[in-house]
């Protein structure tokens, strides 16, 4: 039965279910708007990718966000060139942060341990003062890459699609990419992206690449060449990392070069953590938690927090919004700051380890004064979903 | 001629507050063997403890504006003026040399606090642990920081006396066309004495020997009755202090915001990992070098050849060295290998 509930099939038709209805569940906690559902989605297929490296091999790469900016900047030139259809930015976007990862990580991958993150925060900045400075005629520098009615956009052009006055928008085959059949656009490829990661964790590739982070050296003892497997798990996340980044060019057809900066690099690395690194569903689950309060807490001012606690006694609202209000609005950061080092000091698995203990404690209350099954659920550690 | 010569100053400058922080990093590496992405955030702890007893300094308040008689005029006026008068005005403009005194004790205090609070309790964990917590830690202080003295950079200028520039060319009997401010040069003589009195601390003092020896075999030195995590924890506040008198320093040179250590951060780190983890000599060596080479990439003549050389040199420079000898400059075998 358990492993019924386990099976591949299953877990996707429940995955699939609960994002599709998103609209709808997140309604009474305010979340149903296209915008923020779209992050959810876009953010959680960077940490699923993140995952994919840093949850199963334990490298911790600094410099995910380049590949984030390639797809972007690369997206944006293909519906400038080719087509306002989403599909060749798509695609183009994604293989060329796959190329982008592949040289950057045949590089860093030659070190481990801490030089790996530095090496790969080196060529993180590196690409971000170029896109900066250098390579203004591609990025567009400090303004940003964006669309203009004078692009050829060839292909758009050979099937005659009409062009239309002022800025053309993003389709999919004529379906415009804005509002819900946007979000929908990006929580199909949500479910394909989480249905890949699903695959690489239940596969011997998945488990070879666990096998590194439990101990490399004994791997190499064996026999095994881990090189290959981590430049491909590398190559795939940083395709992960691409894929989102034109899907934010879907949605909005501008790139601009802070999307490399290394603090977004550490967003998804805090995203990853937050959801429980190695975990299926834990970095999903991080990028909307993150997403979901980044967007409530940094809407808050100080005004607002006196509406708030309007009821409570004059001195004691004072107080309580004196307190809070470093916390939002502009301060949201450091509130992510300090959810950061509360999460790594005291629950390094994450939201998702805090639910297995939760759920341990439940069973255990609720079994008092039985007699305790010996159940293999236990064996439900981390990287098997639910 | 000359342009070399400037450029060689400015490299030697920008190498000085480099090989600084890339000394504090690399003495908590070789103690405590954590990796410290808070460094680059108490570099600007530093550079705010200036701003900070600039600020207490002028606290002032509003007097008769004696010099306008037509109508009641007032003027804010520091209390330090008030009370002392001509004393007090110089005061207020050696704020920055004389804010070090106040730097050295509130660093100190602010290193051993995040050593026993924080830092402790990531000895076992993980490498990554480590990064993951510490880089929190350090969006926190600089948010902290944002919060109370807001986004813009806040200038701390240099006392008059030295605002200007030496005319050093004519001192050396070279052309007259080079000058160079004096600022920076008490900021080079200044990180010189730092990184030699450091360096005299650890190799003259039994004190120094007895970190040393550490730093070479922990356990040993253990074993012998020592305790050895009394002193990693002093070695550590010694680390913040010569990182926030860096900052301290460099807060007249680069008006102090709050995500200057963010920026240094990444440079010094690369910094250490070029000179070898783990190796002081490598990492003063390799901050003084990198600081050279990134000002003759920005020479315009380097610009002209290879544009945008300046923004990514450093970088380059460390991807190289990594990937050419993965032990950096200096490094010794053993010491965070992996």
């Amino acid at each position: 039965m358990t492993n019924f509930f386990k099976s591949n099939l299953v877990i996707m038709l429940v995955f699939s279910g609960v994002v599709l209805t998103a609209p709808i569940w997140l309604a009474p906690i305010g979340a149903d708007y296209p915008d923020l559902l779209q992050k959810f989605a876009i953010f959680g297929i960077f940490a699923i990718g993140f995952n994919i490296l840093f949850g199963l091999t334990g490298y911790l790469s600094f410099g995910h966000a380049t590949f984030l900016g390639v797809g972007s900047y690369t997206a944006v030139w293909a519906f400038k060139l080719l087509s306002m259809n989403v599909i060749p930015a798509i695609l183009l976007g994604t293989a060329m942060a796959g190329v982008f990862a592949l040289v950057i990580g045949y590089l860093s991958l030659r070190r481990s341990g801490i030089y790996f993150s530095i090496l790969t925060l080196a060529f993180a900045q590196m690409s971000y003062s170029l896109a900066y400075s250098v390579l203004t005629p591609i990025t567009n520098g400090e303004t940003g890459l964006q669309l203009s009615q004078q692009d050829p956009r060839v292909i758009d052009g050979l099937f005659g699609v009409p062009v239309e006055a002022g800025l053309p928008s993003t389709n999919l085959f004529n379906i415009s990419m804005s509002g819900l059949s946007g979000f929908y656009f990006c929580a199909v490829i949500l479910i394909i992206a989480f249905y890949v990661s699903l695959k690489i964790f239940r596969s011997p590739f998945g488990l070879k690449l666990r096998a590194i982070k439990s101990n490399q050296t004994r791997m190499k003892y064996t026999g095994f060449n881990t090189r290959p497997y981590l430049l491909s798990s590398f190559v795939i996340s940083g395709m992960y990392a691409g894929l989102a980044g034109s899907l934010m060019a879907v949605t909005d057809p501008l790139a601009g070069a802070e999307r490399m900066q290394w603090t977004a690099s550490g967003e998804v690395v805090l995203m990853t953590i937050l959801g429980g690194a190695g975990t299926l569903l834990g970095p999903l689950l991080g990028a909307t938690i993150i997403k979901y309060f980044e967007n409530i807490f940094s809407a808050l001012n100080s005004s607002e927090l006196h509406k708030i606690f309007a009821d409570l006694p004059d001195t004691l609202e004072n107080m309580v919004v004196a307190i809070i209000n470093p916390f939002v609005g502009d301060g949201w950061h450091l509130m992510l700051g300090a959810l950061f080092m509360i999460i790594v000091i005291f629950l390094p698995g994450g939201v998702m380890e805090g639910l297995t203990r939760f759920f341990k404690w439940f069973k255990h209350i609720f079994s008092f004064g039985k007699k305790q099954p010996a159940t293999n659920s236990d064996a439900t550690s981390k990287g098997e979903a639910k | 001629m000359d342009a070399i010569l400037i450029q060689i100053l400015n490299g030697l400058d920008k190498g000085g507050a480099y090989a600084l922080i890339a000394l504090g990093l690399t003495l908590t590496f070789g103690t405590l063997g954590v990796v410290n992405f808070a460094h680059g955030a108490i570099f600007m702890l530093g550079a705010f403890c200036a701003v900070l007893f600039q600020n207490i300094l002028t606290l002032s308040k509003k007097v008769k504006d004696e010099s306008i008689t037509f109508f009641d005029a007032y003027k804010e006026q520091p209390y330090i003026e008030i009370w002392w008068g001509d004393v007090g005005t110089a005061i207020i403009d050696y704020a920055v040399p004389l804010s070090i005194l106040f730097a050295i004790p509130v660093m100190l205090l602010i290193g051993v606090i995040m050593e026993r609070g924080l830092i402790k309790h990531f000895y076992k964990r993980e490498h990554a642990d480590q990064i993951l917590v510490t880089f929190g830690l350090a969006i926190v202080i600089q948010e902290i920081i944002r919060h109370f003295f807001g986004a813009n950079p806040i200038p701390t200028p240099a006392p008059d006396i030295v605002a200007g520039s030496a005319a050093i060319g004519t001192f050396f009997g070279l052309s007259d066309n080079l000058v160079y401010p004096w600022w920076r040069l008490i900021y080079l003589a200044f990180s010189a004495i730092i990184i030699f009195s450091v360096f005299a601390f650890l190799k003259f003092t039994t004190f120094g020997m007895v970190v040393r020896a550490g730093m070479a075999d922990r356990e040993t030195v253990g074993l012998l009755g020592i305790n050895v995590q009394r002193r990693f924890t002093i070695v550590f506040g010694i680390a913040t202090v010569v990182a926030g008198l860096a900052g301290v320093m460099y807060a007249p040179i680069l008006p102090p915001d709050y995500h200057m250590g963010m920026d240094f951060l990444v440079l010094s780190f690369v910094v250490v990992v070029v000179g070898g983890m783990g190796s002081l000599g490598g990492a003063v060596a390799a901050g003084f070098l990198l600081g050279i080479l990134q000002s003759f990439a920005s020479m315009n003549e380097v610009k002209a050849i290879l544009p945008g050389i300046d923004q990514i040199i450093i970088y380059l420079v460390a991807v190289i060295i990594l990937l050419v000898r993965p032990r950096g400059l200096m490094g010794r075998e053993g010491v965070m290998d992996d």
